[in-house]
């Protein structure tokens, strides 16, 4: 798929990226309601949605050509709202029902009118038809007989862009496997097992958790698929299921903090990740409101900041450094000054120009390319 | 021919020191944070992988309230006061029975979101 001007390389010197728009409140004290959970722009990129922990959805649309404001063109404006989930509470199991939006997916458009669907996942992967609402096909479970024998469960799953028969899921214990629902109606067995070997003299109690993946997407090719662990992102050619092709380090200094990090839960934080149009550059969110590129080609990389302090528009955002250890440099932050409060666990990138959403805790912010 | 061989024999030394060391701080940082942690907690299972510490992971907060078991708790504890939440009332364990007052209120209709402002 040949982006708009995506096909250069996004990270280093040749992007620019700049401040376009910033939604949300200036709050000191963040309501659990407001908190983005989802981000995805539809496949046009005319559209962004977003889902947060209140159940509510908010889709922006992009501003064509407009006359009386001139600038606008290009910003993101409020299409429509509405509460997709409510609380509800499971009398039969006793079970409260979290009205938090896990995942939004477009669908592609049939008619004049714009569908979505917002989901959850679990310990199975069921197939609905979406005219047949009271049933559907249960493809995957791992949900064994006495729960006290559970070891690893369903952490992400996807199909496969073009190949709808193909379907992927990831674990806890940081594999991939893939299906093929031709083979068999049930998918329990599957057709390719991904697992990068681990050296067993450097395992730690903490091996597992930070292998554990929490997001997998395929490329817009269907060639590869990345995957997010803790501290790293892998991208995987689909051909290949013994190691990935590349692996990209997000924030490899955390390595020295596992242990705080294990006491403050964060070390369970489930970042997700994206690819650019193009499938040359890749991103996902990290603390303190910083968020990392990676240009597959070039192998560089950037850490950028969602702040309101760097809201000016058209203002350019200047690449952050965190210092690992050592002597600190003017503009660089030490390990132990970042805010671990600040997390982007969900980005999009628009699948055609370079126009990323970031959210950052309540507020949704909108960068784009100068040469946009 | 001898001084040629001594000389090249240091600098292979080198290098494989160099290379061990490497590995060697690539491990220790995990390891180190593993010994932090065992100090802190001796009592923590060798293997984080099991079913409990899955099973909180999926629980993700959410509590359990059985109307039968706490009813039939009551009646067997009469006039005794029911066993309430310990200092982790996240985390429902075998023997505690939630009562009413641990579950969370149910939340109702919430205003329209900041970002559609």
């Amino acid at each position: 798929m040949a982006g708009a001007g995506g096909g250069g390389c996004p990270a280093g010197n040749d992007f620019q990226w700049c401040f376009s728009q910033v939604k949300g409140a200036v709050d000191e004290d963040v309501a659990e309601a407001d908190i983005i959970s989802t981000v995805e722009f539809n496949y046009s990129g005319d559209l962004l949605a977003t889902g947060d922990k209140g159940g509510r959805v908010v889709i922006f649309q992009r501003e064509q050509e407009n006359k009386i404001r001139p600038h606008s063109r290009g910003e993101y404006n409020v299409y429509s709202t509405f509460q997709s989930h409510e609380p509800e509470f499971d009398y039969l199991k006793s079970l409260e029902i979290e009205e938090k939006i896990n995942k939004i997916r477009w669908l592609p458009q049939q008619n004049a009118a714009h569908f979505l669907l917002s989901t959850n996942d679990d310990l199975r992967i069921n197939l609905w038809h979406l005219e047949i609402t009271d049933r559907s096909f249960n493809i995957v479970d791992i949900k064994p007989a006495n729960m006290e024998e559970l070891t690893e469960v369903i952490t992400a799953a996807e199909f496969h862009p073009h190949q709808c028969n193909v379907l992927v899921y990831s674990s806890s214990k940081g594999t991939i496997r893939l299906c093929d629902m031709r083979s068999s109606a049930l998918c329990d067995r599957h057709s390719k097992f991904f697992e990068e070997p681990e050296d067993p003299s450097s395992r730690s109690f903490f091996s597992e958790i930070i292998s554990s993946i929490s997001d997998v997407k395929f490329s817009h090719s269907g060639r590869y698929m990345m995957t997010r662990d803790y501290l790293s992102v892998k991208v995987w050619d689909l051909n290949m299921e013994s190691r990935p092709v590349e692996t990209h380090q997000v924030h490899e200094y955390l390595r020295s903090k596992l242990c705080s990090l294990y006491e403050n839960d964060c070390i369970f934080d489930k970042f997700e990740c994206c690819w650019n149009g193009s499938d040359s550059a890749v991103m996902t969110g990290s603390y303190n409101n910083f968020f990392r590129m990676f240009d597959r080609s070039t192998r560089r990389d950037v850490t950028l900041e969602a702040s309101r302090e760097s809201s000016k528009p058209r203002a350019s955002l200047k690449p952050r450094k965190v210092c690992a250890g050592g002597k600190r440099k003017k503009d660089e932050i030490s390990v132990d000054s970042l805010d671990f409060n600040k997390k982007i666990l969900h980005t999009a990138w628009h699948p055609v120009d370079n126009v990323i959403a970031v959210a950052a805790t309540n507020n949704l912010y909108i960068f784009q390319d100068k040469a946009n | 021919m001898s001084q040629k061989l001594e000389e090249e024999n240091p600098a292979e030394e080198t290098g494989q020191e160099k290379q061990d060391t490497q590995e060697k701080e690539g491990i220790l940082p995990e390891r180190a944070e593993e010994a932090k942690l065992k100090a802190k907690y001796p009592s923590l299972g060798q293997k984080p992988g099991g079913s409990d510490f899955l099973m909180k992971r999926l629980q993700k907060g959410q509590k359990y309230f059985d109307s039968g078991d706490y009813n039939m708790a009551k009646a067997k504890m009469k006039n005794k006061q029911l066993p309430s939440a310990g200092p982790d009332k996240n985390l429902v364990t075998g023997d505690h029975i939630p009562t009413p007052q641990d579950l969370p209120q149910r939340k109702s209709s919430l205003l329209t979101s900041k970002l559609a402002g």
